[in-house]
């Protein structure tokens, strides 16, 4: 970490990154119906000024000699020893992030204009994406562990809000419930990590965190690392806590292409590129960062290959490709720029992809089922043509941007020279063919082959308010895999962060790897054609299929675990304990309660209203008394 | 200015408020709501004046004064706050007028989901009013009698307002929270005397009076007997597991504006009880029984949370998170650190504002819906998105999102008892997963989905059977069904705590600011952190 | 002067007292019984004070005989009442005061 200065010039108005978009919720919100005929473009307008000002503030940042810059903005929380204060921290790690998440951001505004334009709560939809915004500029921008877990939870609910837009379906609303637990089940491993910094080291910001890591034990270390790493998983949908993305797809779909593509699922990765100072003391944890990255890859991958639901699958291959990211920031130094460029591009053309799919539902009357589209090409020319772009994009396809940062991941895996080299980049290139298969498939059955729409469907191409930010990404699909590894180093914007790029003796040659992969590549594409392309496609699925194509179809059975270890038990647990307490605690309250009232009830048996019988006894304990005192007297 | 009695006024004007409004005659409901929103916002008034008036610098007990009340036994009339009981006051000068505000149509609509038509309304208020005195003084009182003898009266308007404005099965909620908190307070009135007979063979005078008792040096064999005689009293109040099962009974029997007291202030004198009587005057048993207190703390939130999860009655799934909460309060408390400590103050006090919004909401959905089942709504967002908003934000708050006010107390606990209870404090946090949990699934349930359930039958007259078997006698509302969404006298109700929820989850540092010096010195009267 | 003539002749009084108001049914019978033991009472209060030539057991038989007379008063005016309203002046008779 480099030392850091208080920020001035625009630098300093760097909160207003996070309070514009944050403002724009507010008034849209608390504006309530009056602000129905002008919130979208007010909502849009935040984002786009937010985006305005992240450039600048980058051209500042970079004329600084540091390149790196805090501004001080109150004290949240001070009491004991705990201070925390809250504070932003622009250096070039969160400004690649501010800019690609309001230049996304933007973009994805300007396409919901259109996308939204019959849905009686567009305005309710921008300031639900308003909020994401700031909560994620917040993530990224915030100089401590807890300003990051705001920012953390607060895309969390922004996530949460999106994906239940549509509220009234019961799938949506569940999908929105599914993924906030699942995603606080990682903000636990958060929490729990920032409480450790705490104990050991007594501050939770960046700076004196990452400055006395070093002097922390091996094991604690690795405990904070391992902790980091289940909150990331949670964020980015990795193995284990995979199972939610999916699901967010009931979400609209420019979310899908913003939140669950481009920007909030990527908060993992940047967890960890932050964190690179514990990640550095821990071979442990770093090892486990591949491994989920690596497993989640191959999870991805094989789930997208078989579902028919054009989002879904889509998802699966964010999952995958988030795999590669954590696959390139687990191998360390040599990684991180590989992967944080791979993050950059697939930005671009995954985001690119959601919104041309957005654009196909709008033309199928909001299906999403791929065996209903077909020969779409020619009556969707641009998205076709964006499209395209994308899928070229993604499958690294030579020259275009996942063909240079995929493959820097893959040279990365293999430069580690041993055995888990040679396994983590044969599972990626292994990924990369099956996302070549899945891919293609993909393009077959929505844009080639014979039409098998529904009755009623008019396939027209979407307004040019959709169509432009579609071709502002698909170009940046193109270039961004150049410009970020060749043109414009991010090796070298990144320096400050991650140190001089050093260069790796090459186990393989890069142009050896890059024939390969596009080899491998090349054979997904084939065996989709083989499976796909040459054959009519079924409009309802095939029923009689081998395990494996039954297990891929339920995401290798992720949300029956799920179900069978946690929910069901979870279940019967809950209405045990309902039975105990009401029963069990309360019984015993109840019963001890029944008992006095009952003793007491024979008791009054006694009293019989006869006087005499009173009287008997009056005169029995006058006996005793006086017996009683006798004894004690005389004895 | 700063001369003024605030104290005894605070206590002195709603008791007086009660008394009037109690005369007023029959009939003239609208002039008691009146003069009682009045008494209550005067009360906030003179509490805001006495939070500018505290000097967070100055003495631990501010704002004092003493009367001689009973010279036999040591006994005087002494009022004094601390920065912990400075905010309690605030919260309740807060909480009433809110309460106030939203039981202002019970008289036409039923107080929660019973009609109320018999009731007289401005017996109703007055008992309100003087339980908010009683309420004031509890927290006020720097004398252990004094303070004993609130803690007691406190009981008698709450049981009124259970009894006799409460839900179908009111009698029994009612004669069970009171034999409860009857049976802690007598356990609490025999420790009380144990402790004067302390002061009287050591100071050679006996006194009630709680600096003088702080400075005792106790046998550990009578501070361990003495502890769990204070303990076991303020145990049954919070209430920690195993004495919980009277608050879902009661908070669900409740009308909504008593249930909003009852969980957001009167079970706060139970953990207000454990920081100010428990840790300093028995120090040595606060740490011998500290283990065992946090195993009840942890196993009350992950339990409560489980049995939350699993309540069909919206009411009584509001109260067993509180149960959960006061877990987490507790846990603060017992963590022995300052950070922890000043986040379970501050959790008191946001715990007030956020379940008594929820609590709040869930009653305006019941006055809509005669219906305390959450398996007979669906879909209401459609309905009314200002409902289901507000809905959202007690819930969100309920579970401690940033951003709202309750995440900064429950982070503070949490990470200020990690240090010292790691393993306490990590089954806690895996607590934030179920808060989760049943906060979405209720509002799934309620919220989302197709409209669906009691808010959308053409005949508002049927009445349909309250929760508790017993089939209540509803009345029919006097409003439109079709007016669905919160009307504006709602809004303003729920409007204070929405944006108290807000501020005070961004700007928390002002109420740290009052409550962490009278924690310190709380901690030292403990003999130091554990840290 | 022996105390034992006068204490005995008081326990016996005392004890026909006693059996009586457990045997007799008659209100006014049971009523008689009571007088017989507060007056063995009294004898014992006045032996005493003789025979320790003080004045307070002879004060405490006046409390004594002035308490007595009270409670004649009461207690007949509530047997008539009994036996106006049940035509029967026996105690078993009353015994609805009961649980």
């Amino acid at each position: 970490m480099s030392e850091t200065l208080p920020a001035d010039g625009l630098l300093g108005l760097s909160w207003l990154l996070i309070a514009l978009p944050l403002a724009g919720a507010a008034v849209l919100l608390l504006g309530g119906r009056r602000t129905d005929r002008w919130g979208h473009l007010l909502g849009t307008a935040t984002v786009v000024a937010a985006f305005v000002l992240a450039v600048a503030c980058t051209f500042q940042l970079a004329g600084l000699e540091e390149r790196s810059a805090e501004v001080e903005l109150f004290t949240f929380i001070s009491t004991g020893e705990l201070d925390v204060r809250a504070g932003l921290l622009y250096d070039p790690l969160s400004a690649v992030f501010v800019l690609l998440i309001t230049g996304v951001g933007s973009l994805i505004h300007i396409y919901s204009i259109g996308y939204m334009a019959h849905d009686p709560a567009r305005r309710r939809f921008f300031a639900y994406l308003n909020l994401f915004v700031a909560a994620m500029l917040l993530l990224v921008l915030g100089n401590s562990f807890v300003a990051l877990y705001v920012g953390w939870e607060g895309v969390g609910l922004a996530s949460y809000l999106l994906i239940a837009f549509w509220y009234t379906r019961p799938a949506a609303a569940t999908a929105a419930k599914k993924a906030f637990i699942m995603n606080r089940v990682g903000d636990v491993g958060l929490a729990l990590a920032i409480f450790v910094m705490f104990a050991q080291l007594g501050t939770t910001s960046y700076a004196g965190v990452f400055g006395a890591v070093g002097t922390l034990a091996g094991g604690t270390v690795t405990a904070l690392g391992l902790l980091l790493l289940l909150g990331a998983c949670g964020k980015s949908g990795q193995f284990p806590l995979q199972a939610w993305l999916p699901d967010a797809m009931e979400g609209p779909t420019p979310v899908s292409a913003l939140i669950h593509a481009a920007t909030m699922v990527t908060a993992g990765v940047y967890l960890i590129a932050r964190c690179a100072p514990i990640y550095d003391e821990t071979p442990t944890a770093r090892a486990a960062v591949l491994a989920v990255g690596a497993v989640t890859l191959l999870i991805g991958a094989i789930a997208g290959c078989a579902y028919d639901d054009i989002k879904k699958v889509l998802a699966y291959s964010t999952v995958s490709q988030i795999g590669y990211m954590f696959l390139a920031v687990g191998l360390g130094p040599a990684g991180y720029v590989a992967g944080l460029a791979h993050l950059l591009a697939h930005g671009f053309f995954k985001a690119g992809l959601f919104l041309g799919a957005g654009s196909v539902m709008h033309a199928m009357n909001d299906s999403v089922d791929m065996r209903r589209f077909g020969g779409l090409w020619n009556k969707l020319p641009i998205t076709f043509a964006t499209f395209g772009l994308g899928y070229l994009a993604l499958i690294g396809f030579p020259f275009l941007s996942g063909y240079f940062t995929k493959d820097a991941i893959i040279e990365a895996a293999l430069d580690r020279g041993d055995v888990w080299g040679w396994v983590l980049g044969g599972v990626a290139v292994l990924g990369a063919g099956l996302t070549a298969f899945y891919m293609t498939r993909l393009m077959l059955m929505t844009f080639f082959g014979r039409a098998r729409w529904e009755d009623g469907v008019h396939p027209h191409e979407a307004p040019s308010v959709m169509t432009a930010p579609m071709i502002v990404l698909a170009v940046g699909s193109v270039g961004a895999g150049f410009l970020l590894v060749s043109a414009f180093p991010l090796s070298g914007w990144l320096e400050p962060v991650f140190g001089e790029p050093e260069e790796a003796a090459h186990v393989v040659a890069p142009l050896t790897v890059g024939l390969v992969v596009t080899a491998v590549m090349a054979l997904g594409v084939l065996a989709a054609w083989l499976f796909v392309g040459r054959r009519e496609v079924p409009v309802t699925a095939p029923v009689r299929v081998s395990p494996v194509t039954r297990a891929a179809r339920h995401a290798l059975y992720a949300d029956a675990v799920n179900e069978s270890l946690f929910m069901r038990p979870g279940q019967w647990l809950t209405r045990a304990l309902v039975f105990v307490d009401n029963r069990g605690v309360d019984g015993a309250v109840n019963g001890l309660a029944a008992t006095l009232g009952g003793s007491s009830s024979r008791l009054g048996r006694a009293q019989t209203g006869f006087v005499r019988t009173y009287a008997l006894g009056m005169l029995g304990g006058a006996v005793l008394v006086a017996g009683a005192l006798l004894a004690v007297t005389a004895g | 200015m700063s001369d003024l009695p605030f104290l005894l006024l605070m206590i002195a004007v709603p008791a007086v408020g009660a008394a009037v409004v109690a005369a007023l005659p029959r009939g003239r409901d609208q002039l008691a709501r009146q003069v009682a929103l009045g008494v209550s916002l005067l009360v906030l008034v003179l509490a805001v004046l006495a939070a500018v008036a505290f000097d967070t610098a100055g003495e631990r007990f501010q704002l004092t004064s003493s009367w001689t009340w009973i010279a036999d036994f040591g006994v005087s009339f002494a009022l004094g706050v601390d920065g912990i009981a400075l905010v309690m006051l605030l919260l309740i000068g807060v909480l009433v007028p809110v309460v106030i505000g939203a039981s202002w149509q019970d008289d036409a609509a039923g107080i929660g989901d019973v009609a109320t038509d018999k009731r007289s309304m401005k017996a109703y208020f007055a008992w309100l009013l003087l339980l908010e005195a009683m309420m004031v003084g509890v927290f006020a009182a720097t004398d252990v009698f004094l303070f004993y003898v609130f803690f007691e009266a406190m009981l008698v308007p709450m049981y009124f307002i259970i009894g006799s404005f409460g839900g179908p099965r009111r009698q029994y909620a009612a004669v069970k929270f009171f034999l409860y908190s009857l049976v802690g307070g007598l356990i609490m009135l025999a420790a009380v005397i144990g402790l004067y007979v302390v002061s009287n063979s050591q100071l050679g005078e006996g006194t009630f009076a709680f600096d003088a008792l702080r400075g005792l040096e106790i046998d550990p064999g009578v501070q361990k007997l003495l502890f769990l005689g204070f303990f076991i009293a303020f145990a049954i109040k919070a209430p920690l597991v195993p004495f919980h099962t009277w608050l879902p009974d009661s908070g669900s029997e409740a009308p909504i504006g008593g249930a909003v007291l009852l969980v957001g202030v009167l079970d706060k004198v139970g953990t207000f009880g454990f920081l100010r009587y428990c840790l300093p005057l028995f120090p040595d048993a606060s740490r011998f029984f500290a283990p065992y207190v946090l195993v009840l703390a942890v196993a009350g939130i992950l339990y409560a949370a489980l049995l939350a999860m699993g309540q069909s009655d919206m009411k009584r799934l509001v109260a067993y998170t509180s149960i959960s909460h006061f877990g987490f309060i507790a846990l603060g408390i017992f963590a022995f650190t300052t950070e922890a400590a000043t986040g379970a103050v501050l959790y008191m006090v946001n715990h007030g504002i956020a379940t008594g919004l929820l609590f709040l909401v869930v009653g305006m959905l019941i006055a809509r819906g005669r219906s305390r089942q959450i398996g007979d709504y669906g879909g209401v967002a459609a309905k009314a998105p200002l409902l289901a908003g507000v809905f959202l934000v007690a819930g969100l708050a309920s579970l401690a999102l940033p951003g709202t006010n309750s995440f900064v107390s429950e982070f503070l606990v949490l990470i200020g008892s990690f240090p010292t209870q790691p393993v306490f404090t990590i089954l806690a946090t895996a607590g934030i997963i179920l808060a989760a949990l049943y906060i979405l699934l209720m509002y799934q349930r309620t919220m989302h989905g197709p409209p669906r359930g009691v808010l959308l039958q053409e005949d508002p007259a049927e009445p349909l059977p309250a929760g508790g078997g017993a089939t209540a006698t509803l009345a029919a509302p006097t409003r439109s069904l079709r007016v669905l969404d919160l009307d504006r006298r709602e809004l303003a109700v729920v409007a204070p705590l929405v944006a108290l929820i807000i501020v005070l989850g961004v700007y928390p540092q002002p109420l740290l600011g009052l409550i962490e010096p009278a924690v310190s010195a709380t901690m030292s009267d403990l003999g130091g952190t554990a840290r | 002067m022996t105390l034992t003539y006068y204490l005995v002749l008081a326990a016996i009084l005392f004890t026909i007292g006693a059996v009586g108001v457990l045997v007799r049914r008659n209100a006014i019978v049971v009523f008689m019984c009571i007088e017989l033991m507060l007056n063995s009472v009294n004898l014992t209060l006045v032996t005493f004070a003789r025979a320790t030539g003080t004045v307070d057991g002879q004060i405490m038989a006046f409390f004594v005989m002035v308490v007595a007379a009270a409670e004649v008063v009461v207690g007949l005016a509530i047997i008539m009442s009994i036996y106006r309203t049940r035509r029967s002046a026996s105690v078993d008779d009353a015994n609805l005061l009961k649980y």
